[in-house]
């Protein structure tokens, strides 16, 4: 039993090998490498949720052979193995679901790169999620970061290249003031793990000393996440990202990469600064407001846009302003929310964009969503899953998306001076996603079930192109959401009980 | 008049002042400088400008008012928050601990033992190696995964297969070749000078990885020094000389053997550290050539990596190919 306890180190050490491995096989090997690797990861994250959940604490495991201050060390909790899980399934889901159009955009040859990419995307997202050590997590946002530009260009047309500068622009300037805040922290505490940094701070606190250098690091801190994950007036690059990448890269780019700046941030702000420090900095009334604005702004965006992954992709911004809503409150129901909406939003998103992908499949190729319609007599299974996708979106009852709207709602009800702002904008946000994805829903379903937009024989191959795969990994992100919205109980304990092991 | 002037041009100062008044070049018919026809290779030089405009192509500005005024928004808001950004740090800068102080944080107990034990700990005299390849080695893996996947990228965005079927990127194969037949080639002055240099520089690079642990240097370093003899060599001779010994095979083999060696080596070491077990790896003599357990052999590896992702990073900008 006590073996278990390796399985953490085991995941991100497998992933960065299969990476290495993956770069010296052909496309097919590496995709079957790849899918290898995310299941084994799946598999050991279950067993370390269930070591942690009966060792009932966090536990600690050296990368060395140094303890705390002198030497790398990795932490787990509740929380952390469970998001570990929760991301392995996403990301064998978007692989499963993406890979036969993966084939066709990847040019020929460097299909194995692509997988290359993925296997160290997981080893970093792991690495940011059980990190104990501010310069490890920078580290591994740095293979973060290069992996997901790689996986937008691979895709090598206008819209992917311009896509991926923007990306890495804005990408390198959040890295940039995220490794400015860690500097300063350094200076100031002369710590980089968690732990010790974490009672220096709290000894600058109470003696007043270095005040405002440790404001500053907040602010970078914060700012430089928010830029990374895509919080509003940062989001410039989500659109071109999301809407012209293969399925597989923006469903991950959506579900995963921007939620584990996230998960970093809220290590951060727990385990080194405090959370207390956090509150009293108000720079979470600042994270409040942007979140408040990118809930309305980005759900208008999304109404204005016609091509139907655009639109999806502008959801998103909304969906990364609910989350830092949900920080922004400052209180452990607004977190709870936060960490409970951005698993929905994980589900929800990749759900939407491989389904989404499973429409244009029979429409013609055509991506406005006028051209999608009838969509969904053609393509049941995509046309379901979209469907579902939309609703739980739109904060449909037994779905997630309900219960995140309802912690959210519940959470402002602590903030008196939060709480009208956020219950407005919660109404006026839900109203919104409405207008966009019931349009888009209606649209899928509308005229008659003969009716198409292109001759007989091209849908049939389009059909027969939609393969198995693609349609398990949309059934499964539909329950997955479904059970996310039916035992809602279990998860929302386990991220409560998992936050308290932050602290 | 006419024949003492010829007479000038062809002493010894009137050369001189040619070649000062930038009329004749002492390497003329020396140096090889193959200039493309048409015939040679057919190629379109608007094929050339057309990838520069590939902005303007996916964004028509001219054509898009709102675009173009929000483009201008964008500059005005990019430099206010430049400023403001430079003002906050500064203003920031003074409360900061004072520079160099002894009782300043960062002179804790953590920098006491990386200098005090360091050397009985890990087995390396030189500190810093001993500190990013044993107390932070897992970061330092992280680092070279960071330049093996910049490279994986770069060949993404600029590999071009032999075996390429496609229309389109046969035609970008072709473009990128245009390029290369402007450049020099079988420059003497740069010949005669890497012969001297390259194997000095491949010496000294190898003595660099090798003495990691014994004096300032190590894998990062070394390896880097590696790859400018490699990419001086290339310069020099051209690509049928380097591929003698230097192809992208030779790229995959070095790269995923270090990199394999790497995460094994670390594997055990970090497995037996958090096991609290026995480790067997010898540390030696600190100061001998063959110490420090596993800090040699790492360095070796992140010099292989840094040498190979150097030279494929300069292949792969000027020929899209090894």
């Amino acid at each position: 039993m006590d073996f278990l306890r390796n399985l953490p180190f085991f995941c991100i050490m497998l992933a960065m090998f299969t990476g290495i491995v993956s770069s010296a096989v052909s496309g097919r090997a590496a995709r079957r490498l790849t899918l290898a690797m995310v299941t084994a990861v799946l598999v050991m994250s279950a067993l370390t949720l269930v070591y942690a959940e009966q060792a009932g604490e966090s536990t600690t495991y050296l990368m060395g052979h140094f303890p705390a201050p002198w030497g790398n060390e990795i932490r787990f909790g509740t929380l952390e193995a469970f998001l570990a899980l929760y991301f392995a399934i996403i990301m064998l889901l978007s692989v499963l679901g993406g890979w036969s159009h993966a084939v066709i955009d990847i040019e020929a040859g460097k299909e194995n790169l692509f997988y290359v990419l993925i296997d160290l995307m997981m080893s970093s997202l792991l690495a940011m999620i059980y990190t104990n050590d501010l310069f490890t997590g920078y580290v591994f946002v740095e293979i973060n970061t290069i992996a997901a530009c790689g996986m937008i260009m691979i895709r090598q047309n206008g819209h992917g290249i311009v896509a991926a500068i923007r990306y890495m622009v804005m990408s390198l300037i959040g890295s940039g003031l995220f490794l400015i805040g860690i500097s300063l922290l350094y200076d100031v505490t002369g710590h980089l793990l968690m732990v010790p940094a974490h009672s220096a701070v709290e000894q600058i606190v109470a003696d007043g000393t270095y005040i405002v250098p440790l404001l500053v690091i907040i602010v970078l801190i914060s700012v430089g996440m928010a830029i990374k994950s895509g919080l509003y007036p940062f989001h410039s690059w989500i659109p071109e990202t999301y809407g012209y990448a293969t399925p597989t890269a923006s469903a991950i780019l959506s579900s995963l990469v921007s939620k584990g700046y996230i998960i970093l941030l809220i290590k951060i702000f727990y385990r080194v600064i405090g959370f207390d420090t956090v509150i009293s900095s108000h720079v979470l009334n600042a994270l409040f407001a942007f979140g408040v604005i990118a809930m309305i702004m980005g759900s208008v965006h999304a109404i204005l846009q016609t091509d139907c992954r655009r639109m999806i992709a502008y959801s998103s911004v909304a969906q990364i302003g609910y989350i830092y809503m949900g920080i922004g409150l400052g209180t452990k129901a607004g977190m709870v929310a936060a960490v409970f909406h951005l698993l929905t939003h994980a589900a929800t998103k990749s759900l939407l964009f491989i389904s989404a992908v499973g429409l244009y499949e029979v429409s013609d190729g055509r991506t406005d969503y006028l051209g999608l319609r009838n969509a969904g007599f053609r393509n049941r299974v995509a046309g379901l899953a979209f469907s579902v996708g939309a609703l739980s979106m739109v904060g449909f009852p037994m779905l997630s998306g309900f219960i995140s709207k309802y912690l959210f709602a519940t959470a402002a009800l602590e903030k008196p001076h939060k709480m009208l702002i956020t219950l407005a904008a919660l109404i006026i946000s839900t109203v919104l996603n409405a207008i966009y994805f019931l349009r888009q829903v209606v649209t899928i379903y509308s005229g008659r079930p003969g009716e198409a937009v292109s001759t007989g024989r091209f849908i049939k191959e389009a059909i027969a192109e939609s393969t198995f795969s693609e349609r398990f990994a949309s059934i499964a992100l539909v329950l997955l959401n479904l059970f996310l919205g039916l035992f809602s109980e279990v998860v929302i304990n386990l991220i409560s009980r998992g936050l308290d092991l932050f602290a | 008049m006419s024949r003492i002037r010829d007479n000038y041009k062809s002493s010894p100062a009137g050369r001189f002042e040619a070649w000062y008044k930038d009329g004749y070049d002492p390497m003329d018919d020396r140096m090889d400088i193959h200039i493309p026809t048409q015939t040679e290779e057919d190629y379109d030089p608007a094929d050339v400008i057309a990838e520069l405009d590939l902005e303007d192509t996916v964004y028509d500005r001219t054509a898009n008012r709102a675009l173009r005024i929000s483009g201008y928004i964008y500059k005005i808001l990019s430099i206010v928050l430049c400023v403001v950004m430079i003002g906050v740090l500064i203003w920031m800068v003074q409360y900061l601990p004072a520079f160099g102080q002894p009782d300043n944080p960062v002179n804790n107990e953590v920098s006491a033992r990386y200098i005090g034990s360091g050397v009985q700990e890990t087995g390396a005299i030189n500190f810093v190696t001993g500190m990013i390849l044993d107390y932070r080695a897992f970061d330092t893996f992280g680092e070279s995964c960071v330049l093996f996947i910049a490279t994986i990228c770069v060949q993404i965005l600029l590999r071009y297969d032999e075996g390429e079927k496609d229309p389109e990127n046969v035609r970008r194969r072709h473009q990128a070749a245009t390029d290369r037949l402007f450049e020099p080639k079988n420059d003497i002055i740069l010949q005669k000078v890497s012969v001297v240099l390259v194997p000095l520089l491949f010496i000294f690079g190898i003595y660099i990885i090798l003495n990691g642990h014994l004096s300032p240097g190590g894998g990062f370093s070394g390896g880097a020094v590696i790859g400018a003899g490699l990419i001086l060599y290339l310069c020099s001779y051209g690509y049928s000389k380097t591929e003698r010994f230097f192809t992208i095979r030779t790229f995959r083999i070095i790269s995923l053997a270090a990199l394999i060696t790497y995460c094994l080596a670390k594997s055990y070491s970090f497995y037996t550290g958090a096991n609290h077990l026995e480790s067997h790896i010898p540390l030696g003599t600190p100061g001998a050539i063959l110490s420090s357990g596993l800090i040699l052999v790492l360095n070796i590896c992140v010099g292989s990596v840094v040498a190979c992702t150097m030279y494929a990073f300069y292949t792969l900008f000027r020929k899209g190919d090894f």
